[in-house]
């Protein structure tokens, strides 16, 4: 098993970094897990550090955000961990259908839906000081 | 990598080219750039996504954003967008169904 941990300032210019990052560990330590899954994998772990930032705003923390990428034989699993004030994942609002006029009502609340389709699964854990998102994916899947 | 936009205009429609990453960093200056456009008067726009690397949701916000604004005003907003990776984020949010995503400039404007 490996491990690559990455802490960051709790600021949008940092979010381009986590991308090179997750992508060169799982370029280089879980090479099967490319193209598509990979992209996906990015785009999730944008929106959980989107939060995390959001989250550390909100609290005026100049705290980091820590980003772990853990890689085995079977999966690759990116936890974000941030030290916002938390949150309720049962409570996130459900968009109408995309076909609903109103649906373009809704310019966010797409991070949260998007992780879960873009992972295999999605855990959030809540810590005494902050939430930790863990998006799994497993490298043998194919799509 | 920072955000690049170019505005053009071809048959009547304002082309607003987009390069590099958007993301909660770079997409506050694009809204930016699009309100600014329909508030000036330009209210048929076409997004050429083609230069774009990376879109997350705050991106995808950014665009319904502008999209709103310009068929308020009685315009269209249509995006050209034939990369995969992009193009997937509006399948899975089912969003390509509210927008039109077009494959090239001319198909684009002459819709």
């Amino acid at each position: 098993m490996a491990v690559v941990e990455l802490e960051i300032p709790a600021r949008p210019a940092y979010l381009s970094l986590v991308r090179l990052v997750v992508d060169a560990a799982v370029g280089s330590l879980a090479p099967g897990l490319g193209g598509a899954r990979l992209d996906d994998l990015k785009l999730a772990v944008t929106e959980a550090c989107s939060n995390a930032i959001e989250a550390h705003q909100s609290v005026w923390t100049d705290q980091p955000v820590i980003v772990r990428c853990q890689l085995d034989n079977d999966t690759v699993t990116v936890e974000v961990a941030d030290h916002g004030g938390g949150f309720d994942p049962g409570e996130v609002t459900t968009l109408p259908a995309a076909t609903d006029p109103s649906r373009l009502r809704h310019e966010s609340g797409l991070g949260i839906p998007l992780m879960r389709t873009l992972s295999d699964d999605l855990a959030f854990v809540t810590r005494p000081d902050g939430t930790t998102v863990r998006l799994t994916v497993y490298r043998a899947k194919t799509t | 990598m920072q955000l690049r936009t170019d505005v053009s205009s071809l048959d009547g429609w304002t082309v607003v080219s987009v390069y590099g990453e958007l993301d909660v960093a770079s997409a506050p200056a694009l809204r930016e750039r699009l309100v600014d456009l329909v508030t000036q008067g330009y209210h048929h726009l076409v997004l050429d996504l083609e230069g774009l690397d990376f879109l997350d949701s705050t991106g995808l916000g950014a665009i319904i954003s502008a999209l709103k604004r310009a068929r308020t005003n009685g315009g269209d907003l249509r995006l050209v967008c034939t990369q995969s990776r992009i193009r997937r984020l509006f399948e899975i949010t089912a969003l390509d169904k509210a927008f039109p995503l077009f494959s090239s400039l001319d198909d684009a404007v002459r819709a």
